[in-house]
């Protein structure tokens, strides 16, 4: 009854064929760096003065295109994210400029109220098709999920992919879709010598394909900059992901800190159910 | 396994209840007697870990049916909802999206596992097949489950998928086209088939749940399989399930939870697709559309044979020619412990495997078609020609007389730690 070498390698072998699987884009894969988050790994957790800043970039920059849809007020000042102080969030729900569509009311009209701290974050545009009317045809996606709906594919050699999923498993790699934001925020660069971009369209390195719609809203000489003084590109478009990560997975800090107790746990019953197994068997010979 | 009952009721009511539904007596018979090979290893703890995964999907499952709405307009919405307002939402709807994976790698392993013991050979042939169908049905069920968040990659593989009955109009014109209609309630892939996609959704792991009855029925029947492959001729081959076989399934079993935590805690989207957290939209195609991987070995094989119709034909016969194993293979001895020959070419065909899921994750084409072709040959090859020759050309090595020589030989039944234990009977 051990478990014998070949064993443990076909185990291996099924694990790693296992993982073998997220589908992966082809050859139009672009290298994403990645970089470096408090909420990477196992341990990670959010950290809320980043949230905030990152809360700062979206609000004035943004939103001005780009709803929150499945981010409500309340989530603001809610545990495990950015956690601003509640009577702010009111007044900051109260002053949002993109009204909550209401009714009808006692005469059968429909109206315009205030955002209450229920209500999600809303984007400038009523629909989709008055978006893209006013962006050239281009759509500008809600950003709730967006920093799971994208993520950085593989780009490396066939035969190094299982080593590179097996070490993504083990040490928890989830951050894809922020190190994406973060390269596609600060990716804007010239078009390489004869590449064709259509009209309206941008460079950016990050993006597959490499025709952007977005307008570059930050760069090196425009950005925002938070009430400590300090502020640059970089520094806002690290915190601006960080902050869709969190839209995107509100639960993460609660998630990592019951994982690991659990896995503690199991860990600790798989000891004992060994213990007593070896118990009981000592018996059968 | 006959043997003779040794359920004794303790009490009164115990005693009047056996004479009316003897259920205890059967329980008692078939989990806690029950006689089990002394030599079984771990890798037979995943029968155990199976049927915990059964249970866990239905239980989950049931709790996000309160919650999730199936139609066009609400499913991915309800999803979100899930995810962010629910009470540990979050983590029920990890649980049974982690869960699906976890039951398929359970389930590979559990029928790699027969292969390599020749668990499919008489007298458990029926045994096998209801197995095969278990499978069938979970990947029913889980291709079904899959369309249910109604993001894109649910949209668009539901959309390839029940396609590939279309295929049928290469035989009888018309035919494909009607059963596909059929399956979408309409024109094309919508509301109505997310509405009827959930309803069978919901039934069919009661279908696999009543399998597994025959599927343990059956088991309990021809009794277990071993890693020596011999029957159980004497009392000493065997130890009672209860405690025994119970304690260390249960190792297996956390052990194999730890693997889920881990999933469901840390790396949830891990075995997902980020598309589908884009809601579904029918006039946005994905530039890749990829399965689950689980089923991406069976993608490979659709996708390496040329014609539309060969390919559906070849993907749902690496799925049926597994029914037929116990008679293609002509080896007399069960084990491929002692199959010096055939061995090599098992591992072969895990190998072929594990690179069909990986060609199946990869776009068709240039070399990954080639290679697929390649690995799906040998798919096909190891069933059709391997099993039935190599069965009869190989010289087994010699079996051990019997399942308790085998243990002791091995050197696992340690006769020194008997004597050491206190509690020698």
């Amino acid at each position: 009854m051990r478990v014998t070498k070949a064993s443990l390698a076909a185990l291996a072998f099924l694990f790693g064929g296992a993982v073998a699987t997220p589908a992966l884009a082809a050859g139009d894969a672009v290298h994403i760096d990645r970089q470096s988050w408090s909420f990477s790994g196992f341990t990670g957790q959010f950290d809320r003065a980043q949230l905030q800043r990152g809360f700062q970039v979206y609000k004035d920059v943004c939103a001005a295109c780009h709803g929150l849809n499945r981010v409500r007020f309340r989530n603001l000042f809610e545990a495990g994210g950015p956690e601003f102080d509640e009577e702010s969030v009111k007044a900051l729900a109260a002053s949002w400029p993109n009204q909550i569509t209401d009714g009808p009311d006692d005469q059968g009209k429909m109206f315009e109220r205030p955002a209450l701290q229920s209500d999600p974050i809303r984007g400038p545009f009523k629909n989709n098709n008055e978006a893209r009317a006013a962006n050239n045809g281009a759509l500008p996606p809600d950003l709730s999920l967006i920093a799971k709906a994208r993520t950085t594919h593989y780009t490396g050699t066939w035969w190094a992919h299982p080593f590179s999923m097996l070490r993504d498993i083990a040490t928890g790699y989830q951050e894809g879709g922020a190190d994406y934001l973060y390269a596609l925020l600060t990716g804007y660069q010239d078009p390489p010598e004869g590449f064709h971009l259509a009209e309206g369209m941008l460079y950016n390195a990050a993006f597959p394909g490499h025709q952007f719609a977005m307008p570059a809203m930050l760069s090196e000489d425009s950005f925002i900059t938070y009430q400590d003084g300090t502020g640059s590109l970089d520094q806002n478009a690290r915190d601006v992901a960080a902050f869709l990560a969190w839209s995107a997975d509100p639960s993460l800090n609660e998630r990592k800190r019951i994982g690991w107790l659990v896995i503690l746990y199991l860990i600790v019953t798989t000891g004992l159910l060994y213990a007593g197994k070896r118990r009981i068997w000592a018996k059968a010979h | 396994m006959d043997h003779t009952s040794s359920y004794e009721p303790q009490t009164k009511f115990g005693k009047w209840w056996d004479d009316r539904l003897p259920i205890a007596r059967l329980a008692h018979g078939q989990f806690v007697a029950f006689p089990t090979p002394r030599n079984l290893n771990y890798w037979w703890t995943f029968g155990g870990i199976l049927t915990f995964f059964l249970a866990s999907q239905i239980v989950t499952g049931i709790v996000l049916a309160m919650h999730y709405q199936p139609s066009a307009a609400e499913a991915f919405n309800s999803v979100e909802a899930i995810r962010r307002d629910v009470n540990f939402g979050w983590l029920i709807r990890n649980l049974h999206a982690v869960g699906a994976s976890m039951f398929f790698i359970a389930v590979y392993i559990h029928i790699f596992r027969g292969l390599y013991y020749g668990s499919y050979k008489a007298p458990r042939e029926v045994l096998w097949i209801l197995g095969v169908l278990i499978f069938l049905v979970m990947m029913a069920t889980a291709f079904m489950g899959y369309a249910l968040p109604w993001g894109q990659m649910s949209f668009w593989g539901v959309t390839v998928i029940t396609n590939l009955f279309s295929s049928i109009n290469e035989i009888i014109p018309g035919l494909g086209t009607a059963i596909v209609e059929w399956l979408w309630g309409g024109f094309a892939v919508s509301g109505t088939t997310l509405n009827r996609f959930f309803a069978l959704h919901y039934l069919l792991p009661f279908v696999i749940a009543g399998l597994v009855i025959l599927h343990i029925w059956a088991l309990h029947v021809a009794g277990q399989n071993n890693p020596t492959g011999l029957d159980i001729k004497t009392k000493e081959d065997a130890v009672p399930m209860y405690p025994y076989a119970v304690a260390k399934d249960a190792v297996g079993l956390f052990a194999f939870l730890i693997l889920f935590a881990w999933f469901v805690f840390f790396l949830p989207d891990y075995l997902g697709h980020a598309d589908n957290y884009i809601e579904a939209d029918p006039l946005v195609t994905p530039p890749h559309i990829v399965p689950e991987w689980y089923f991406l070995p069976f993608y490979a094989i659709l996708r390496a044979i040329p014609s539309k119709l060969g390919g559906v034909i070849a993907m749902f016969a690496a799925i049926a020619i597994l029914v037929v194993v116990p008679w293609l293979d002509t080896s007399r001895v069960r084990s491929a412990k002692y199959r010096p020959v055939y061995k090599w070419f098992f591992w072969l065909l895990v190998i072929s495997c594990l690179a069909l899921g990986y060609l199946g994750a990869m776009p068709a084409e240039g070399a990954y078609v080639t290679w697929s072709r390649i690995f799906t040959f040998y798919y096909f090859a190891h069933f059709l020609l391997v099993m039935p020759i190599v069965g009869l050309i190989e010289r087994p090595r010699p079996l051990p007389r019997s399942i308790s020589e085998s243990v002791l030989k091995s050197g696992a039944g340690a006769p020194e730690g008997a004597a050491a234990a206190p509690e020698t009977r």
